[in-house]
């Protein structure tokens, strides 16, 4: 009795809609290249693949979670002072993440350093409470926040992958560049260290996917 | 006093909110379309920021830290709320800006009118956070902290009127047409985080 119970749900959990609503992010609305949010932490983090990893799934759990709790209460928060209340419940999740990286994942979080605390700030999370969770169910909210943070992670982890293997050499830090090239003059190129590499590395990715994608080329 | 200096212009243009740690880019993208929309973001932004970085100094060093509430009773030296930063810290910006934005709206309408729009924006703005958690990293002291948000400030004030004066120029010229509005300011900024490189080579 339970189990068919359990799969009705089950099949409307992953209905056509809600499939939608978590492709969308990752191609048509993807929240760095078309909505312009949470670059801030998109270019700092990338140097190497796998803090580019951790902080996405950072911020994938945070956003999937916000974005639930806020659905939850939204019907009791009011207008007034809904952002104080948004920005208490993000940080705490954050604080949550925070302290679970300091303790299983120190020498990650040492690198992270204050970025872990800028999720809270991320627009990526404020954007989606405020476009989507605010006036949508739970479930459907919770699938966004995971759609709009594996979006994110997506771009993150194509520019760190890029700024590692040119800049050191590296893919989750083992050499990939044999000895020999280095032999015959290959150089790792010192300027994919820097910042402004991720600032060149995002422009091209937004040149790529929008003159792939004809539809967004006039989204400022 | 030199050592003041030193950090005012370092925190200014060596380590640049945006052209080093990328701070605020959100808002630095979305409103630098025209210099005086800029300018009056950046100016609101140097304003919460030199109010908000001190006082959350103060509570960091008054009400978190390990030891900070012995005064109350010595059992309680021992107890540690760093943990609690993330909430106080954002509470604190978020509070602030509430109180200035009423403030300015009672006291000077005519500021209200143009800062008015960007005033909420600058709670979620990530330079304002930042300023904060790199105070709490790097364990300034009062002073320190206050030279640092105010130079941070005028760095975010700088690289956002730039980015304007470039923007309102580039409506001239012949883009590719994917590359028209962020693609090319995303590159326009990395060539000028790649200018901002050069000041790296000065010693203070």
């Amino acid at each position: 009795m339970e189990e068919t119970i359990e799969k009705k749900k089950k099949e409307g959990l992953f209905s056509k809609k809600n499939r939608e609503v978590i492709k969308d992010p990752l191609d048509g609305s993807n929240p760095i290249t078309v909505q312009i949010l949470g670059v801030c932490s998109a270019l700092a983090v990338t140097v190497q693949i796998k803090p580019a990893i951790i902080m996405a799934l950072g911020v994938t759990l945070v956003t999937a979670f916000s974005n639930l709790i806020i659905s939850l209460i939204r019907n009791s928060i009011p207008n007034r002072v809904r952002m104080i209340v948004q920005l208490i419940v993000v940080a705490t999740l954050v604080t949550i993440v925070d302290q679970l990286l300091k303790a299983y994942m120190f020498d990650v979080s040492k690198k992270l350093s204050v970025f872990v605390g800028l999720i809270i700030t991320n627009c990526i999370v404020m954007g989606r409470l405020e476009a989507f969770a605010f006036s949508q169910k739970p479930w459907p909210s919770f699938l966004d926040g995971i759609g709009n943070g594996i979006g994110y992670g997506l771009i993150l982890i194509t520019v760190a992958f890029i700024r590692e293997l040119l800049g050191s050499g590296k893919i989750f830090g083992t050499q990939v560049v044999p000895q020999w090239a280095y032999d015959h003059g290959y150089v790792n190129n010192g300027m994919m260290m820097l910042p402004p590499s991720a600032l060149f590395l995002i422009g091209i990715i937004i040149w790529f996917h929008r003159s792939r994608n004809k539809k967004l080329t006039n989204i400022s | 006093m030199e050592h003041l200096l030193g950090m005012f212009i370092k925190s200014i243009f060596i380590e640049n909110a945006i052209f080093a740690f990328f701070l605020g880019m959100c808002s630095y993208l979305a409103v630098s379309k025209k210099i005086k929309t800029a300018a009056g973001l950046g100016v609101a932004v140097i304003f919460v920021m030199v109010l908000t970085t001190p006082l959350n100094y103060l509570i960091l060093t008054y009400m978190l830290k390990e030891g900070a509430l012995a005064w109350i009773h010595p059992s309680l030296a021992t107890v540690d709320l760093t943990f609690l930063a993330f909430i106080l810290f954002i509470s604190t910006i978020a509070g602030a800006v509430q109180l200035v934005e009423m403030i300015v709206e009672k006291f000077s309408p005519a500021l209200y009118s143009s800062l008015g729009i960007f005033l909420p924006l600058i709670t979620v703005n990530c330079s304002i956070l930042g300023a904060s958690l790199f105070m709490q990293e790097r364990e300034y002291n009062f002073s320190e902290t206050l030279v640092f948000s105010t130079g941070t400030g005028i760095g975010f004030f700088l690289s956002i009127v730039l980015l304007a004066a470039i923007r309102e120029r580039l409506r001239y010229s012949k883009i590719p047409e994917p590359l028209q509005g962020l693609g090319i300011a995303m590159i326009i900024t990395g060539l000028m985080a790649m200018a901002f490189l050069s000041f790296s080579g000065i010693k203070l």
